[in-house]
């Protein structure tokens, strides 16, 4: 046979075993999509949708914009590798189809420099043999900062980078050694047939024929079987990510989400995590209290395989769930439901449990806004206050609904993993809402507001606090007096990061006072550390976390700290003598007088 | 008889030597700071639950301490898990996490992965 040398063999078998083993994963995956995912995918399957999903699939499994846009260093790294590799295998198949007269096998593309043993001939050969040599060094410079990173991953700018299993080590060390076995390879044929490009053939022309003839053979042989240890172990290791994220994009574009348990969604998102650790440098437990155990990189590398049991649970409680790993991974796995999923109580989950609340009787509020204050806001009652007296201020007659018996809004149990239970409060709740004929519902508590927003389906409008002020300021309702204040302002988690508001609380304060800016704002903003996601961290932990996110409120001196949620404002308020005040104590202080 | 809404409690004696506390030393295992609750009552006093029913947090891990343990599972299951107990206590007992390590240790359940 034409075009072909045993040494092709490895490389053959093993882009076959590849094969075979995702489309046998990928299916038994996409099986397991529950019945809501199904029906979602069917409806879908052939959209529109498909357009935006091409451009993220370009933009970040190949050109990894979210992860430059976080750290440049890093983008360049990941691009590098990803799209150079790609690069060079799109114009190294052309080059190969055009170039070849007889016998085209796959495999000659890959390994195109030994079977296409003349110079160039022409000058579009000539070109591409140029662009191939640029595209492999390009290669190469991803591949020593990843070897950089692995001696010292601050010159990336990682603090931490992830601590990996055996198997990912080793598949690692089947990447790194590609690229420079490819060129080694080249090079040796290069010297002896001068068909390589402005690198191979510098490199090639520094052997002498004897011992390019000696070792090109080996070469090539090495970097077939290194290629087949890299495709073998790929749908065991961490870089299933390559080739799943393609999917995972599809599947989000067309409407499918995570469910309250593991489905096939959950193990697409899994394997697209490519555990690049960028959620360990964000974590607040890492960051405040040197725990490196408890990540979602290392939840879900558990969860994916299903072992370790008791690292799942112990890793899952440990979580703050204040969505700043979420935030920067650039992957944009849905990390809080993966965890939410590994907190399920199963058994100890009930239903009915809450059947004293049937006698709680709606309310007819026809005409007027329903206000939630929300548990928490029961422990600070200045911020209740502040918006009643900002609704009777404005004439907006409303209906306390938790004035003197609260039911919760259920987040607090869904995330414990609950969530049978949460759902009969959300039932319960809905009805109460629903019942009272109220045209809008405002809320003074972030954790009750993700709620209402996210997972009640209200037909009504929902409205935090904040919003509810802005809109009133915006619309002229309520008129307020710009003092000399200066506050600095604290984004609660589940306010900005959960439900991304960040502007109108800083709209409000901008129309009350000067508001001064902190390193670590919006997105980047700091838990307080009193977040209901975690049940493990001690009251001393707590403290340690409180006080790096107070430090960076008090860095500007500001009179007084504003936050928007009354357990962010629990947390401040006895630990520094600066005044903690929520935003609607701040507007009720400050309103104008007719 | 006029009824106030409480009554005098029947004298009783608990033997402490004699009940099973395995679970209770199970418990301070999980939640260590249970170790510092001084039983004030805080935790019920702003209970949810409590607004509606006569679920007594203070009382239910008052019996668990005895080891008397007792349709305890029952009680807890009341629980909204709001967390305005573990807000207030001034001993920072995290009663959110006791609350859900009391009933798994009772239930002997566990999380369910997968």
């Amino acid at each position: 046979m034409e075009n072909f040398s045993p040494f092709v063999l490895p490389f053959v078998l093993g882009s076959i075993a590849l094969l075979i083993i995702c489309l046998y994963k990928y299916i038994r995956w996409i099986r397991q999509f529950d019945r809501l995912q199904k029906k979602a995918l069917l409806k879908n399957i052939i959209s529109i949708k498909f357009l935006p999903a091409i451009w993220e699939m370009f933009s970040e499994c190949l050109l990894h914009l979210r992860i430059t846009k976080k750290n440049w260093r890093l983008g360049y790294m990941h691009r590098s590798i990803a799209f150079g590799w790609f690069l060079l295998i799109l114009v190294g198949a052309f080059e190969s189809r055009i170039g070849t007269k007889s016998d085209f096998h796959y495999w000659v593309a890959i390994f195109y420099r030994y079977f296409h043993q003349t110079p160039p001939e022409t000058h579009t050969a000539w070109v591409l043999t140029q662009i191939m040599d640029l595209l492999l060094l390009y290669v190469l410079s991803g591949i020593t900062l990843a070897l950089f990173k692995k001696i010292h991953s601050r010159i990336l700018g990682m603090k931490r980078a992830t601590k990996h299993t055996l198997m990912d080590r080793a598949i690692r060390v089947s990447l790194w050694g590609i690229f420079p076995l490819r060129l080694l390879s080249e090079s040796a044929s290069a010297c002896l047939y001068h068909n390589g490009g402005f690198l191979t053939q510098t490199i090639g022309d520094l052997f002498s024929p004897h011992v390019a003839e000696v070792l090109e053979m080996p070469f090539w042989t090495l970097y077939s079987i290194v290629l087949c240890i890299f495709f073998v172990l790929l749908p065991f290791t961490r870089y299933m990510h390559i080739f799943t994220e393609v999917f995972l994009i599809y599947f989000r574009k067309v409407g499918l989400r995570e469910h309250t348990k593991l489905t096939g969604f959950s193990k697409f998102e899994l394997s697209s995590c490519s555990r690049c650790g960028m959620c360990i440098d964000a974590c607040p437990l890492y960051k405040d209290l040197g725990i490196t155990d408890v990540q979602s990189v290392y939840l879900l590398r558990n969860l994916r395989n299903l072992e370790h049991h008791k690292d799942i649970i112990a890793a899952g409680k440990n979580c703050l769930m204040c969505h700043r790993c979420a935030e920067d991974c650039p992957v944009n796995i849905d990390l809080m439901n993966l965890r939410r999923i590994s907190r399920d109580k199963g058994e100890l989950d009930l239903t009915d449990n809450y059947k004293y609340l049937n006698k709680v009787k709606s309310f007819n509020a026809i005409g007027r806004v329903a206000y939630f204050g929300g548990c928490m806001s029961h422990l600070t009652p200045s911020i209740t206050e502040s918006m009643q007296t900002i609704f009777k201020t404005v004439g907006q007659h409303y209906w306390f609904m938790d004035e003197d018996k609260s039911i919760c809004c259920g987040r607090p149990l869904l995330q414990q993993g609950f969530n049978n239970q949460a759902a009969d409060l959300r039932r319960k709740n809905t009805d109460l809402i629903i019942n009272s004929g109220a045209q809008m519902l405002i809320t003074s508590c972030p954790i009750c507001y993700t709620s209402f927003k996210k997972e009640y389906k209200l037909s009504i409008p929902v409205l935090h606090h904040t919003e509810y002020i802005d809109m009133l300021i915006k619309k002229g309702k309520l008129k307020v007096k710009k003092g000399d204040l200066k506050v600095t302002y604290h984004d609660p988690c589940e306010l900005g990061r959960g439900c991304g508001i960040y502007n109108e609380p800083r709209n409000v304060l901008k129309a009350v006072s000067t508001l001064l800016k902190t390193e670590h704002e919006k997105e980047n903003s700091l838990c307080c550390g009193l977040n209901l996601g975690n049940t493990v961290i001690s009251l001393e932990q707590q403290s340690t976390i409180r006080n790096t996110a107070l430090d960076n409120l008090m860095a500007p001196h500001p009179d007084v700290i504003a936050t928007a949620c009354p357990m962010c404002k629990k947390a401040f308020k006895h630990s520094t003598d600066v005044n903690v005040k929520d935003i609607a104590e701040i507007v009720a202080e400050n309103i104008e007088k007719k | 008889m006029a009824d106030f809404g409480f009554s005098i409690s029947k004298t009783r004696s608990i033997n402490l030597s004699k009940s099973d506390l395995s679970k209770y030393e199970h418990l301070l295992e999980l939640v260590p700071s249970f170790k510092r609750c001084i039983s004030c009552g805080g935790c019920t006093a702003s209970c949810s639950a409590r607004q509606f029913t006569d679920f007594n947090i203070r009382k239910t891990h008052c019996y668990f301490r005895r080891g008397q343990y007792d349709k305890l599972e029952q009680e807890l299951q009341k629980c909204m898990l709001c967390g305005k107990c573990t807000l207030v206590c001034p001993r920072g007992v995290n009663l959110r996490s006791l609350i859900i390590n009391m009933r798994q240790i009772l239930t002997n359940t566990n999380e369910i992965i997968g």
